[in-house]
């Protein structure tokens, strides 16, 4: 099982090689710049690093989702078209499950998420199951303050993750006080190294060309037909 | 290699395609995945509406290329792909494409600017003989391009406000009919005569640039007035007549261009070349000044990767090959140059 890792989920892109017990190559780039200049010179380093070439892979592993837009089809459309043309197995991933990994061996709840803008933020929750982080609910796009109201309400401490950090701390601490613990600067940003172990406790998409990102919500076009249809209804 | 097989991708803006040409000429598969009525709901193309469903469709547009030419990548000995101009987000999508594809099977990357992709067109369906002269009208262009020899674009005239397929939509919008309203138009305009004395935008004597938004306001002024006055508006009129503006422009543009640069053939491509007004308005012109005229067929004529694969020959015979970096370049230059 040699699998390829790529992640283009944020602004910080990561790509690995290697199986679940030995990981091969691993390159990741805080550069903020477009990921579609970064992702095939990254693959490309990988690849030489583990003097491989893509035919010995069985597998390619991509974050689908949820962040930026561009990003996640940049990641998605590369992935899907290796593993199509080489008629190899292709794992989606959630960038949010990704993250919540850098805390699995915590005892809190764990909660991974992206700023989404207008207050909103793609979040998950996860808990450290037998050394893995595994869902608690579905990963949803949610009001910070909703989310907040929610956590509140749980009897325990919560780990947050994310490279939006900054942005929201004053506002978790007025509601979860001390109950909110945060990442540092290794702990929110993800791992693609992280992404071949997941891989490898997953199913295979049953089918390569039917993988799509998880936008967790429609285009604004979309979102105003629906609402001119349900007007007119 | 003087025939080389090239799997072809272009995702510029709402069709997500693939073909496979041999030797620039020959096309062994075309497809397309038209995401045309997806759009009509929006009455235009939504950027984002139009990535997400290149994401969705574009590995089985290749894999239907592959199979229709009855072909597998062994058989394959470039990739090519539109890198621009377009939409930013939809180009992304086929560029990163391209270069998986490209990478994963050791192959070549040709990158193809889109014009250059419509011009080509021409030699599936006939030969380009040089020098030549092209006419590309569609949503997004409309360009005079002068090419002296093969491989080289000289663009002598271009609009200076909207694309004459976009003046099309909006006064289509405008008498009530449906997205894309290009073809509506064609068909109203041939049940009247040209009444209405629409404006013709000459621009200064000597140039190749257009400009449709003087006409468009004025299509738009009319139909207002017409209301106010509650008088009936006539579709089929102002059809016959906005189309009659639009064809005398074009033409006189064509033909002088021709002329001054003593071409051997015209070449008139892109969406709104399917137009029948234009074609035979075209075809008068051209017989009666001497110059070969290739309009391509209409699938030919819309946007296809065929048409991509058959200007990366040129890049093919250039030696231009992409690197692992190749972008999408939504206002790329169309140029001569070899990177
Ligand atoms: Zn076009």
């Amino acid at each position: 099982m040699m699998i390829l890792s790529m992640d283009t989920s944020t602004y910080v892109l990561g790509t690995a090689i290697g199986t679940n017990s030995e990981i091969v190559a691993e390159w990741t780039t805080y550069k903020k710049e477009n990921h579609s200049l970064r992702l095939m010179p990254g693959i490309d380093e990988v690849m030489n690093q583990a003097n491989l070439e893509m035919k010995n892979l069985t597998g390619i592993v991509v974050t689908t989702g949820p962040g930026s837009y561009t990003g996640v089809r940049i990641g998605v459309a590369t992935a899907k078209a290796m593993a199509s043309s080489l008629g190899i197995s292709l794992y989606e991933i959630s960038s949010l499950e990704l993250l919540a990994q850098n805390g699995k061996y915590t005892n809190t709840v764990i909660c991974p998420f992206i700023d989404a803008r207008r207050g909103q933020v793609y979040a998950g929750l996860y808990e450290a199951n037998d050394g893995d982080a595994s869902q608690m609910r579905e990963d949803e796009l949610v009001l910070m303050s909703d989310l907040l109201k929610e956590l509140a309400t749980l009897d325990r401490n919560v780990l947050f993750l994310s490279l939006d950090l900054e942005n929201h701390k004053e506002q978790i601490q007025e509601v979860l006080g001390e109950r909110a613990i945060f990442g540092g600067a290794t702990d929110n940003r993800t791992k693609p190294s992280e992404m071949i172990h997941l891989a490898s406790k997953k199913d295979a998409a049953t089918n390569v060309d039917k993988v799509v990102p998880r936008y967790l919500q429609l285009a604004e076009a979309e979102k105003n037909i629906q609402k001119e249809s349900r007007d007119d209804g | 290699m003087l025939t080389p097989t090239i799997l072809a991708i272009e995702t510029s803006c709402d069709e997500t395609a693939a073909a496979i040409v041999r030797g620039g000429k020959e096309i062994l598969s075309n497809q397309v995945a038209s995401q045309i009525a997806i759009h009509e709901q929006f009455g235009g193309v939504v950027p984002e509406v139009a990535s997400r469903h290149h994401v969705e469709n574009m590995t089985t547009v290749i894999k239907h290329a592959l199979a229709e030419a009855n072909l597998t990548y062994d058989d394959v000995d470039a990739v090519a792909v539109t890198e621009g101009p377009g939409l930013v987000g939809a180009l992304l999508v086929g560029v990163n494409t391209a270069k998986a594809v490209a990478y994963a099977h050791n192959l070549p990357l040709l990158p193809v600017h889109h014009i250059a992709g419509h011009i080509h067109a021409a030699n599936l369906v006939d030969t380009i003989e040089y020098p030549a002269m092209a006419l590309v009208v569609s949503g997004g262009h409309t360009s005079l391009v002068y090419m002296e020899t093969e491989g080289s674009y000289d663009v002598i005239g271009e609009t200076r406000d909207d694309a004459v397929g976009e003046a099309y939509d909006k006064v289509a919008r405008t008498i009530g009919l449906p997205y894309p309203g290009g073809p509506h138009i064609d068909r109203l305009a041939r049940e009247a005569e040209p009444t209405i004395n629409f404006p013709r935008s000459w621009l200064e004597e000597d140039t190749y640039d257009f400009s449709f938004s003087g006409l468009k306001s004025s299509v738009l002024n009319y139909v207002h007035n017409q209301k106010q006055r509650g008088e009936d508006i006539h579709e089929e009129d102002i059809a016959a007549s906005f189309q009659a503006s639009i064809v005398e422009v074009l033409v006189e543009r064509a033909a002088r261009a021709v002329l001054s640069y003593d071409t051997k053939q015209l070449i008139v491509t892109g969406g709104v070349a399917a137009n029948q007004a234009i074609r035979s308005a075209m075809k008068d012109k051209m017989e009666r000044i001497g110059v070969q005229l290739i309009i391509p067929p209409l699938s030919l004529c819309t946007d296809n990767a065929a048409m991509i694969g058959a200007a990366a020959f040129v890049e093919w015979k250039k030696k231009n090959v992409a690197d692992l970096k190749l972008n999408g370049v939504p206002n790329l230059p169309l140029t001569t140059h070899v990177r």
